[in-house]
């Protein structure tokens, strides 16, 4: 094989799906053969009949939505924020000198840590579980868009000021459209932490969510139910990421030229 | 009478933890008369871009002032456009909204930004590519678009850095050539710094040869060869002449900064 060699979109797609197949071959062969005891690991065919049963029994499809929301809602409140302070971070100095050494000191903190103050300070419904989401997505975004918009090269502003533009213009012209690709990858990489946090939130104090199933179901020792649940993050995950690429690629064709 | 008097412009660099400060360019002092074409000729580090720089209000001078008809400069502006060594049109706008990026910023109407960019496009020969993004386009492409974007703001005067220091040599030959029709059209007021002596010689009225660092003005020459120029002046006599003498002055120079280390 050649390093760096670009693969063709059709062998891609056919690698990228027989490593699930891999996958599901050997979780089978370790489960049905009976290599695993059942307590411990369900095997794909039990998995899909709890998925089953999750979806048309027990309302599970109303955890799904309630996770999604939290997940979204959260996240849209982190970036309607971060994204303007991380712009003027990226584009003043003194704006990055006041706010960047407590946001550097804030990213580290632990989301999941917060959950016992938050649920003290904010109960243990929906303001609980966005707080989370918010805390752990807000911190991260306000520095990667920061250093994007810092990153702008220098000749390109230095071209625009000879053209006339004013200040305002080199931040509002040449600063946000110049790192525009880059935020909105950044946001798409965040939102993916987000879902994360937001599992870690519903194990702790709530009443519906994919997370709260997989924590009673833990009591129940239904391990199929437990993986159903994952998987179903797991797909979610894919398609939003996926979506989120595709939404990127179609608004900044001119970046992958 | 003079439409840019830069007088006594110097420019030294702090030294960085410690070492000793960098002097870039001795106090210079240099006279620009609307239309001309001048060419700044000097080895590399000399100071020219330097000086450049300063007139166009990227750079400050640490001694003396730059004027434009009698008004000092303190900052960049539109009446002063430049074209840079290197590639800097905006990659996310499409060649005609690159050239309409001045006219836009000065509040424009966008049916006149149009026209105006139309004309341009034109002139520097990339009818057809007007949603083009830059990136789609060839090196010697690209400058012609960045000298459309600086032409299209009408400035007093068009400082040009090295602007086909990258590209291939015949190529650059061909972005002399529309460079001087352009000038001979508009009448603009050009300063061209390069380290090409057959550039230098072959676009300009009046040639100023730098020395090697510190930089300062070591000669001036009046290029006397007729306008308009065709390629062809390149292999008369005088122009051999004008070159042996400027080959003779830069060499001494460039020999110094070789030796010097840098």
């Amino acid at each position: 094989m050649k390093p760096l060699r670009p693969v063709a979109p059709g062998p891609r797609l056919a690698l990228g799906l027989l490593f699930f197949v891999v996958f599901f071959a050997l979780w089978a062969v370790a489960t049905l053969g009976g290599f695993v005891s059942k307590t411990f690991l369900a095997d794909p065919i039990t998995m899909v009949h709890a998925g089953w049963n999750l979806l048309a029994e027990q309302g599970f499809a109303k955890d799904i939505g309630m996770t999604v929301w939290r997940v979204l809602g959260g996240f849209v409140l982190a970036a309607v924020i971060a994204v303007p302070l991380g712009v003027a971070m990226g584009a003043y100095k003194g704006v990055e000198a006041f706010f960047e050494p407590f946001v550097s000191f804030a990213r580290y903190l632990p989301a999941s840590a917060f959950i016992p103050l938050l649920i003290l300070w904010a109960g243990i419904g929906e303001a609980q579980k966005l707080a989370v989401i918010f805390i752990g997505s807000f911190f991260q975004l306000v520095l990667m868009i920061a250093v994007s918009v810092g990153q702008t090269r220098r000749d390109l502003v230095e071209a625009a000021y000879t053209l006339g533009a004013s200040d305002w213009g080199i931040v509002k012209r040449v600063l946000i459209p110049s790192s525009a690709p880059q935020v909105a990858e950044t946001l798409r990489l965040v939102l993916g932490w987000a879902w994360t946090y937001v599992i870690v939130a519903e194990l702790i104090g709530a009443s519906n969510g994919i997370g709260h199933m997989i924590t009673d179901s833990q009591a129940l020792l239904a391990t199929d139910q437990i993986i159903f649940g994952i998987i179903t993050i797991g797909v979610i995950g894919l398609v939003s990421d996926l979506a989120f690429k595709r939404l990127n690629r179609s608004m900044f064709r001119w970046a992958a030229l | 009478m003079s439409q840019l008097a830069i007088r006594g412009v110097g420019r030294t660099f702090d030294g960085v933890r410690g070492a000793a400060p960098t002097v870039a360019l001795q106090p210079t002092t240099l006279d620009v008369a609307t239309n001309d074409f001048i060419t700044i000729l000097g080895p590399s580090g000399c100071g020219k871009s330097t000086l450049l720089r300063i007139v166009a209000g990227l750079d400050s001078p640490t001694t003396g002032e730059v004027l434009l008809d009698g008004q000092r400069v303190s900052g960049p502006g539109a009446d002063r456009g430049m074209v840079f060594q290197s590639y800097t049109l905006f990659p996310w706008l499409t060649v005609q909204e690159n050239i309409c990026f001045g006219l836009r910023e000065k509040g424009m109407p966008a049916r006149e930004q149009a026209d105006i960019a139309a004309r341009f496009i034109e002139e520097v020969g990339l009818k057809g590519f007007e949603g083009h993004h830059p990136k789609q386009l060839s090196g010697g492409m690209q400058q012609r678009v960045a000298l459309a974007r600086a032409l299209a703001n009408d400035p007093k005067i068009l400082l040009l850095d090295e602007p086909f220091g990258a590209l291939d040599n015949q190529t650059r030959a061909l972005m002399q050539e529309l460079l001087l029709s352009i000038w001979e059209l508009h009448k603009k007021t050009v300063l061209f710094v390069t380290h090409d002596i057959d550039e230098a010689i072959f676009m300009a009225n009046r040639c100023v040869v730098f020395s090697a660092r510190p930089g300062r003005i070591k000669n001036e020459l009046q290029i006397d060869l007729p306008y308009p120029r065709h390629y062809t002046v390149k292999t008369t006599a005088r122009f051999s002449e004008l070159k042996a003498q400027v080959t003779e002055d830069i060499r001494a120079e460039s020999l110094k900064s070789v030796f010097a280390g840098g």
